[in-house]
């Protein structure tokens, strides 16, 4: 099986700074790989080799079968890349600036103009077309983003953090995008920082640490790995945490974590019904919670079970650029 | 750091992910040419000029400075040096203004640098370097786009020098080949301003960089005073082959009259190494820095 995209032993030094390691991943047609990892791990330096605008110091990359290298003209034709930083002109409006990537891939002034109004609709950015892009939310530019992305119907999709700095309701919107293009049938390359973020979109999850791919797999191989989900109650009334306790206790048959400032229960929940079985209890008993939920581990706690280490920001991801 | 890799290609079969309805995988796209064809590249430029237009039409204010400076230098130099070096404001008028051209000519080129700074930096730039178009296309692209800016100098200058009480004493010819050797000799500076634009990560210090290259050259040059006379000799030498003198004593000769001499084709010599020199150490710089 050929891979749509497909990286072997990628390593990059930025100076004294080592943003690739070691890195090797692998996409199949129509899937999301997702690369997770925190600042500085390497995740856009990896997207800027993939995506040709960056040379790595030795390894090997390709897309949909093309040396990223030495056959960059051709992976310019199948990609797209939607930065970290939107990349759309802020003094042109929504239809300029797609206008021009149209006319930039070829289509002729008619074809461009059909096609940006096209994609302004698709992007419920119609309203919005007439107006320098400045004036849009980051929501908004983030949108038209992925639609000058889009609008030359690539084969592979590279997003760099598409969600960094969106609000929750902008985040959402941009996911179903994702999920939209891959129904599509687009394969998608992404970046985040958000467990969440893999969890609801990829199929394949690689984790990224300081230049290396530490953990592979699906996110609910991934999960089972990490520990999976945390069962979180906090009862209303302070002094009924004890039976809180008791409850999770028994319901999720493990240890159970108790925080007495704050009075939350945490433990561990290898079945979601178990969440049900909580409620169910804590309602025949009379107790009100504040807070109850299952919960993802956070990139910290993944990182701590994965590597040891606590996920920090170990450098500026900008010096992919700026070197 | 003991960090441990586990396996770390992913794999998965891929007919459960693969969502219904995508149908079978879209076959290859045709063969595709390595290299852009020069038409291509042309249009493609042309499109990447078009957007520094619309910019300009969104913001109007950014044809401030080469509006305003051209005017302000105008009345400066004539009304405190006129008398003095000229005898009358209405003789040095003649002698300044295609000096202010050939002046125009490098300083109006400072702002392409800089906008082209900030766009690589807000990765407007990443953007055109992942699209399938010539390598080349942006950046000719973006200095085709600067030339509006020059056109407003142009415009300027003659409009105010008109009212200020300029004559051309020339044939309309002239006067044609003085504004496309102007035009000519910018286009080729623009090039410089690229390199520096390329070449410095912060636009803030483009300014600073450009100033210190285009001060020596411009203002040691003939573009205030026709004659040279009373320079010391080392600023005489300088002058002399200084290629805005060429520039600035053509376009004087082809507005006012007087003897042409070799002056256009130095100058059309010097446009021509500018760029020689200037653009492929500029694609160079942009396939490394972007």
């Amino acid at each position: 099986m050929t891979h749509v995209i497909e990286a072997e032993s990628l390593t990059k030094s930025f100076g004294a700074t080592r943003a690739l390691a070691d890195v090797s991943i692998a996409a199949e047609r129509g899937q999301v790989l997702a690369l997770l990892g925190p600042n500085g791990a390497g995740k856009t330096t990896v997207v800027r080799i993939l995506s040709t605008l960056l040379r790595p110091d030795s390894g090997r990359a390709s897309v949909c079968g093309y040396d990223v290298l030495t056959q960059a003209v051709q992976v310019r034709h199948l990609i797209a890349l939607t930065g970290q930083y939107a990349s759309v002109d802020e003094e042109l409006t929504g239809t300029e600036n797609l206008l021009m990537i149209g006319r930039l891939l070829g289509l002729s002034r008619a074809a461009a103009r059909g096609r940006a109004r096209e994609m302004l609709a698709r992007f419920d950015l119609s309203d919005a077309a007439g107006r320098a892009v400045k004036t849009y939310s980051g929501g908004m530019r983030r949108r038209l983003d992925l639609a000058a992305s889009l609008l030359g119907d690539p084969e592979v999709l590279f997003l760099d953090e598409p969600t960094t700095g969106l609000d929750p309701r902008a985040r959402i919107d941009v996911w179903d995008t994702v999920k939209g293009i891959v129904a599509g049938g687009a394969t998608v390359l992404l970046t985040t920082q958000y467990l969440d973020e893999a969890d609801e979109l990829a199929d394949q999850v690689a984790v990224v640490d300081r230049g290396r791919v530490v953990a592979s797999g699906t996110p609910g191989e991934l999960k089972t790995q990490i520990g999976g989900q945390s069962l979180v109650v906090r009862a209303l009334d302070r002094t009924m945490t004890a039976p809180v306790a008791l409850a999770v206790q028994e319901i999720t048959g493990s240890a159970v974590d108790v925080r007495d400032d704050t009075g939350l229960v945490t433990a561990p929940a290898s079945d979601p019904a178990m969440l049900a079985a909580v409620v169910r209890r804590l309602d025949d008993e009379g107790i009100a919670a504040a807070e109850l939920g299952l919960r993802l581990p956070s990139l910290d706690e993944v990182f701590l079970t994965l590597t040891g280490h606590a996920a920090q920001d170990e450098g500026d991801e900008q010096t992919g650029r700026a070197a | 750091m003991t960090t441990q890799l586990t396996d770390h290609t992913t794999s998965v079969p891929v007919a459960s992910a693969e969502p219904a309805g995508t149908g079978p995988a879209a076959p290859p796209r045709g063969a595709v040419a390595s290299r852009v064809s020069a038409a291509k590249t042309l249009r493609q430029s042309l499109t990447v000029a078009w957007r520094n237009v619309m910019q300009i039409r969104h913001t109007p204010e950014k044809l401030l400075d080469v509006i305003l400076m051209p005017a302000v230098f105008l009345v400066l130099f004539l009304y405190v040096f006129g008398g003095a070096v000229a005898g009358s404001t209405q003789a040095y008028l003649e002698e300044l203004l295609p000096g202010l051209i050939a002046m125009m000519a490098m300083f109006a080129t400072m702002g392409l640098g800089t906008s082209l700074c900030d766009d690589i930096r807000k990765g407007v730039f990443d953007r055109f370097r992942s699209l399938p178009i010539a390598r080349s296309a942006p950046l000719i692209g973006s200095v085709l786009g600067d030339t509006v800016r020059f056109g407003a100098v142009m415009v300027v200058l003659t409009g105010f020098g008109c009212a200020l009480g300029f004559r051309f004493h020339a044939a309309p010819l002239d006067i044609l080949a003085a504004y496309g050797l102007a035009y000519l000799f910018y286009l080729s500076v623009c090039w410089i301003s690229v390199l520096i634009g390329l070449s410095v990560s912060s636009p803030e210090t483009v300014q600073g960089v450009s100033l210190i290259w285009t001060m020596p050259l411009t203002f040691g040059s003939s573009v205030l005073l026709a004659s040279a006379a009373t320079m010391p000799g080392w600023l005489q030498a300088w002058a002399r082959v200084n290629p805005v003198t060429d520039l600035a004593d053509s376009v004087r000769a082809l507005t006012v009259g007087g003897p042409v001499g070799l002056h256009p084709l130095y100058t059309l010599a010097w446009a021509a190494g500018i760029v020689i020199v200037t653009f492929p150490l500029a694609m160079r710089l942009y396939a490394r820095r972007v």
